[in-house]
């Protein structure tokens, strides 16, 4: 019994993260978007059941389906209620709203359509960014409300308020998640990429330093990605481009943290910890995404990933400091100029970059002055201190707060030494 | 913000290939640029050999540069503050070490 117990109270959330997304996405499908609600209702009552049911009985043989059967059941049940009251409560007021009889499919093919479609129909444009990352969180990848608040560093109750407007927006929206168009996808594909990619980077850049939480964040944004490789109409060469990106800067997520949780610097890293199979995935999905001529901002950027993945060759400074050129033209940014700052100063010299990185003026930016610290180390310490401590004192986080302090001490030791 | 265009000249007539070297100087020199966020529009480079030149009565003639010493071998807008600004940005052009130069005018905005 004990044992039972255990074993489900493992995979109750494990299951729940997986397939909560999906079954909202099937259920959407038949209720339209208006009734997202609904459709969740009917999944969270279905964990709920699975939480009593599993306790006692144990687990069933198949979860998953298990789960799925007691979801249909539930819906067929709801509509039959609600055609019961809309034709022998409200005869003949309105006709009927849902389709009675419909078959509630869970295959992998309706699984993987509406799955597609409720990413389409959470990256709408009607809402901000942030609010459509967090509803990507929710709806796309079953975390909770506390999660998305710890990964944001944000109190729950902001990020509550946030979801609530962000859907009432998509109820006011007409966006049909039934049909999975070419017109509609195509128009909607920039939204999604982009929600995705910042999605990506706000596990990868985060400000959070839960390390756990990052990591999830990443895998999830490569999650979707990977679905929208499965289907034609997605399956872009940008599509392609943003995921190779993913799977290169992925790769080294193992090695870029100690056991303390701290920061270690891409040059310090371990590089047995880098995952080869990341690697090579993201070789794959670059060379699909050459396919053709379009050079997008992902594209740039998944190429600037692919030369950090080898750091032996001599001449990938100079091919990297290239593609920054290039990005920059395409949008500017400041951490795009920050770090192609740093290309240059790899390819002409710290002195050279300190003329080109001031040149910058971002003197509200801790990246600024962090560059600005590490250009000056070898040449000027003083100056490097002082560029260090405006960066710690701009920085939120706490991980670079500590890197940067320990380089400070490490500086004002040799300038001890030296006087 | 004031938007400046930057006219380069060339002066002398040969259509030979910058080499990789001054390609990547001028990539960086834009990128520097782009990277103080003052880059308007990178503009574009004008061809040397398929260009003409229509006069008054239609009539055609080969050009530009049959016609004048220098000819305009492409453009692009900065966003600058002051002309004094712009003039720095263009500076860094590589195109005076190949005897060219970069003329800069403010471009003018309705009321």
């Amino acid at each position: 019994m004990v044992e039972k117990a255990r074993s489900y109270n493992e995979l109750l959330p494990h299951l729940f993260r997986l397939e909560y997304a999906k079954m909202t996405a099937v259920l959407c499908r038949h209720f339209g978007l208006k009734h997202i609600e609904l459709a969740e209702d009917i999944v969270s009552d279905t964990f709920l059941k699975a939480t009593e049911t599993w306790g006692i009985d144990g687990l069933p043989e198949n979860p998953t389906a298990w789960l799925y059967a007691v979801a249909k059941n539930k819906a067929k049940d709801y509509l039959k209620r609600q055609t019961l009251y809309e034709t022998q409560i409200k005869r003949g007021i309105r006709k009927d709203k849902f389709q009675p009889e419909q078959d509630y499919d869970f295959t992998q093919q309706t699984i993987a359509d509406s799955q597609l479609a409720m990413i389409f129909a959470v990256c709408n444009p009607i809402n901000s960014p942030e609010a459509q990352i967090c509803l990507a969180l929710q709806i796309l990848c079953g975390f909770s409300v506390e999660e998305i608040a710890n990964a944001f560093l944000t109190k729950t109750e902001t990020i509550k308020k946030r979801l609530q407007r962000a859907r009432k927006n998509l109820r006011n929206d007409k966006f049909q998640i039934k049909v999975l168009q070419q017109a509609n996808l195509a128009s909607g594909l920039d939204t999604v990429l982009k929600t995705l990619y910042l999605l990506f980077n706000e596990g990868y850049l985060s400000k959070s330093d839960d390390h756990f939480i990052r990591k999830e964040l990443c895998s999830e944004a490569l999650r979707l990605m990977l679905m929208l490789t499965e289907n034609p109409l997605t399956n872009t060469t940008q599509t392609n481009a943003l995921l190779a990106l993913m799977c290169f800067q992925s790769s080294r997520l193992e090695a870029r943290v100690n056991e303390k949780g701290e920061a270690i610097l891409y040059e310090q890293q371990n590089r047995s910890l880098w995952s080869r199979e990341l690697i090579n995935k993201g070789n794959i999905y670059l060379v699909n995404a050459c396919e053709g001529n379009e050079i997008s901002k992902y594209h740039l950027e998944a190429a600037i990933a692919y030369w950090h993945t080898t750091p032996t060759d001599s001449h990938r400074w100079e091919r990297i400091l290239q593609l920054y050129n290039q990005l920059i033209l395409i949008e500017y940014s400041p951490m795009t100029a920050l770090n192609r700052a740093f290309a240059f100063a790899k390819v002409y010299g710290n002195e050279q970059a300190i003329k080109e990185a001031e040149k910058l003026d971002l003197p509200e930016n801790s990246h600024y002055h962090s560059l600005l610290g590490y250009l000056y180390t070898t040449m000027n310490a003083d100056k490097a201190v002082a560029h260090y401590t405006k960066a710690v004192n701009l920085t939120k986080s706490l991980s670079e707060k500590k890197t940067l302090k320990r380089e400070i001490e490490r500086l004002k030791e040799i300038c001890c030494c030296r006087a | 913000m004031k938007e400046f265009v930057l006219i380069f000249r060339h002066s002398n007539k040969s259509d030979s290939k910058p080499s990789p070297e001054q390609m990547q100087e001028r990539m960086n020199w834009l990128g520097s640029i782009a990277a103080q966020n003052k880059l308007a529009d990178k503009g574009n480079t004008l061809s040397l050999t398929n260009a003409k030149i229509v006069k008054p009565d239609h009539v055609i003639t080969d050009g530009p540069y049959t016609e004048i010493k220098e000819f305009i071998s492409g453009y692009m807008v900065v966003k600058t503050e002051t002309i004094e600004e712009a003039l720095e940005l263009a500076k860094g052009n590589p195109i005076f070490k190949m005897g060219g130069n970069v003329e800069v005018r403010e471009v003018v905005k309705p009321v």
